[in-house]
């Protein structure tokens, strides 16, 4: 059963300079158990989307649905919300020293969660069971150190104080927003590997908020790449690394530094994303995709659209569903697609599979454009 | 070590011994502990000339204070840097300033690193200004043409920071880094603020420029993927000390420190195959506090292959070029059988691997195990 089903997610600020629409329309499920990773640049939305969820964006338009175990998320009264956020649903921010008030003990503020949300629950009780998280997110002497001020801990541990207090009350989903982005690679490790075992032993579901791929690639289950508040590409893990669709993951994927590449060129993503108020028209990558053709500036922007058989892999891209992949065929199809404006003059037959469509060749079958049409 | 004839051979710059503390003063919370924090501790290293040395290791290790040091912008403690063959550790400013010209910064944060209320033709130009080798509209000519050669528009001249995005920011820094054509550019951190896709786009600039000039790069990263990129040779410090260096294939491809290979090991690839058939080496604690730094080798209070005489002994950075396991016995004084022989004392930055460690990890050595008894031996209470 599907924990958390996102339906059509918008969120969108009045600002001065204009209305500002960090998110439009991401759909998306979380699984019991699964991790989604959300990977994104800065501004795409990744944050947004996920706080919206818990009503931590005031001031925002939002529309969709967000139902999880059987509510609503974004028509739930705030003080229903209030009993979702926290103990069914937990957040880890990035900064630990910016979300752990300075001027109170590490372990009083992890009891205070856990009493906030069962008043039936002794402080004695609390307190027993705070120095039992600590020490089960690796805090060594946690019955000395929950008497120490945030100052007192290191980032990393400060990071495990933070899960510890996300674990608290044994959520069903933790949403990690850049759980590791300050912390050095050794400490990193130290907290994912956490957040493994953690999850193993408790089966949490867990979204993954990043913009590192190398942290996508070692915990996620499914990914969610985002791109100016839409999702450019979903799909399990592998098939993001091994088979992207989608010009910016495979961007994205390029742009990474990599011992087989060491000492040649990177290959970049030219230009910077768009403003969020200004949107490109057409698709919202095509400014700086090298695939560009006449659909993709003046056409319907595109939604994710099955590039699979089993359909677990979605991307919202105009090019052909064979496209996929890193292989040269799939790359002759991408620049044939392109130079022409459409895609190469169909053969014959239903849709190749596109892990082994080397016969096919940059040919591609119709069915591609049916697959558009439907969705647009 | 000859110095002297740094100017003919391929050495830009050459640091010896160099030692930085930092005072710890006493008052407010911290009672009579007026302290040293180690920032660098006897670091000796060399960069050649058009090659780029990079500099990895975790916050608080000293990369950024050795940096500073070569740079000239903070006196050393005690040890020489030598520019060009000349020593510029003991010049008065006046002397320093021409050689000044020779070193040039880009800074990681590309928001605070620029005067918010400062045009961006002002702030490229203000080397020129500083020096006084260009006025008026010959400046501004200069200045156009090193907007251009960044990348940038030179008709956003007229324009202030806040309206560039974080790539182009870091692109106004670069420019004015190269304005006074520096032989060494010390990169801190230069790409840790982007994402990924620009960063792609600066690592390739600052790579053309390197073809383009001649430049040196002193290149400071903790992310080792973005090291071995643009690396020639690549140094790795912990709490103020190198504990190895090496050509950056021969490091990658077989570290010899045990902190290199936990590193190396903890860094997240971006290919789920290779992430998942990774033996990651989890280091267990913190990084000591460089104010009272563990004795003998800084590493060995989180080191799973420590041993009794790593916390006497200090490593020395030697080469291992003959690296079996020696059966016939240790030598004099050491502890374990499994021990090889070091060789020479060695430089970082020079064509040699060195490294300075008691116990070096030998090829085809897995540390898993030694890992496994250093977590239960974590759990035990204490």
């Amino acid at each position: 059963m599907t924990l958390l089903e996102v339906k059509d997610l918008n969120v969108s600020f009045q600002t001065p300079d204009g209305v500002v629409r960090a998110v439009r329309g991401v759909s998306f499920d979380v699984e019991p158990g699964r991790t989604l990773g959300i990977v994104g640049e800065s501004g795409s939305g990744k944050t947004v989307l996920t706080q919206t969820l818990l009503g931590l964006t005031p001031g925002a338009e939002v529309w969709g649905s967000a139902m999880f175990e059987g509510a609503n998320l974004l028509e739930l009264p705030d003080e229903e919300l209030r009993k979702v956020r926290g103990a069914r649903i937990s957040v880890i921010f990035q900064d630990p020293l910016t979300s752990l008030h300075p001027l109170y003990k590490i372990g009083w503020q992890i009891a205070e969660m856990i009493r906030a949300h069962d008043r039936s629950v002794s402080k004695k009780e609390a307190a027993t069971r705070t120095v039992e998280l600590l020490r089960r997110v690796g805090i060594p002497k946690p019955d000395t150190r929950v008497n120490d001020y945030p100052h007192q801990f290191s980032g990393g541990m400060r990071q495990r104080a933070m899960i510890a207090m996300a674990l608290a009350l044994e959520p069903k989903l933790i949403i990690a927003d850049e759980p590791t982005t300050a912390l050095d690679a050794t400490v990193q490790a130290q907290i994912l590997d956490l957040l493994l075992r953690l999850q193993q032993d408790m089966g949490t579901a867990l979204i993954m908020i990043t913009h590192d791929l190398g942290v996508v690639a070692d915990i996620a289950d499914d990914v969610l790449v985002m791109y100016a508040g839409r999702a450019a590409e979903k799909a399990p893990k592998r098939e993001i690394f091994y088979h992207p669709h989608h010009p910016y993951t495979k961007g994205l994927l390029e742009s990474i530094p990599s011992s087989s590449a060491a000492g040649g060129r990177l290959k970049p993503i030219p230009g910077q994303p768009p403003s969020l108020i200004n949107l490109p028209s057409g698709c919202k990558f095509h400014p700086r995709c090298s695939y560009a053709f006449a659909k993709c500036k003046t056409g319907d922007d595109p939604v994710l659209r099955p590039v699979d058989e089993g359909g677990a892999h979605e991307s919202a891209c105009w090019l052909p569903v064979a496209s996929a992949g890193l292989s040269a065929e799939a790359e002759l199809l991408r620049t044939e697609t392109a130079r022409l404006g459409h895609e190469p003059v169909p053969a014959k037959g239903p849709a190749v599979g596109r892990h082994r469509a080397p016969d096919s060749g940059a040919t591609e079958p119709g069915s591609a454009a049916n697959n558009e049409g439907s969705v647009a | 070590m000859a110095t002297a004839n740094d100017a003919d051979d391929n050495v830009l710059v050459r640091v010896e011994n160099v030692v930085k503390y930092f005072p710890v003063k006493a008052g407010g919370f911290i009672k009579h502990t007026v302290g040293q924090v180690h920032a660098v501790d006897d670091v000796s290293l060399v960069i050649e000339r058009g090659k780029t040395l990079g500099l990895v290791g975790e916050t608080g290790s000293g990369k950024s204070t050795l940096a500073r040091c070569v740079a000239g912008l903070i006196p050393v403690t005690s040890g020489k840097v030598y520019l060009n063959g000349t020593e510029i550790t003991k010049l008065s400013r006046s002397a320093m300033r021409p050689l000044r010209r020779e070193v040039q910064m880009i800074f990681q944060d590309p928001y605070s690193s620029l005067n918010p209320r400062r045009r961006v033709g002002a702030i490229i130009g203000d080397p020129f200004a500083i020096h006084k080798t260009a006025t008026g509209a010959e400046r501004k000519r200069m200045v156009q043409e090193l907007m251009e050669r960044v990348g940038l528009n030179p008709e956003h001249f007229n324009r202030f920071p806040a309206e560039f995005s974080g790539g182009q920011r870091q692109r106004i820094g670069v420019a004015r880094a190269l304005a006074l054509r520096p032989k060494l550019i010390i990169c801190d951190e230069p790409v840790s603020a982007l994402d990924v896709s620009i960063q792609a786009q600066v690592l390739n600039l600052l790579s053309d420029l390197q073809t383009e000039y001649g430049l040196s790069y002193l290149f400071i990263a903790h992310d080792l993927e973005v090291v071995r990129h643009v690396s020639d040779k690549v140094a790795v410090m912990y709490l103020g000390r190198i504990g190895e260096a090496a050509p950056a294939d021969s490091l990658y491809s077989q570290p010899r420190h045990p902190y290199t290979v936990a590193l190396l090991s903890a860094a997240p690839a971006a290919d789920p195959d290779a992430a998942a058939a990774r033996q990651r080496i989890i280091l267990t604690g913190d990084v000591p506090s460089p104010i009272d730094p563990p004795a003998g080798c800084r590493f060995h209070p989180r080191c799973p292959k420590a041993q009794e005489i790593c916390g006497q002994v200090e490593p020395p950075l030697v080469t291992h070029d003959d690296l079996e396991i020696s059966k016939a016995g240790p030598p004099a004084g050491w502890q374990s059988a499994d021990t090889v022989r070091p060789g020479e004392p060695g430089i970082a930055g020079g064509e040699t691997h060195v490294t300075a460690c008691h116990f070096p990890v030998v090829p085809g050595e897995t540390l898993a195990s030694a890992r496994t008894a250093a977590i239960a031996a974590e759990r035990e209470p204490a």
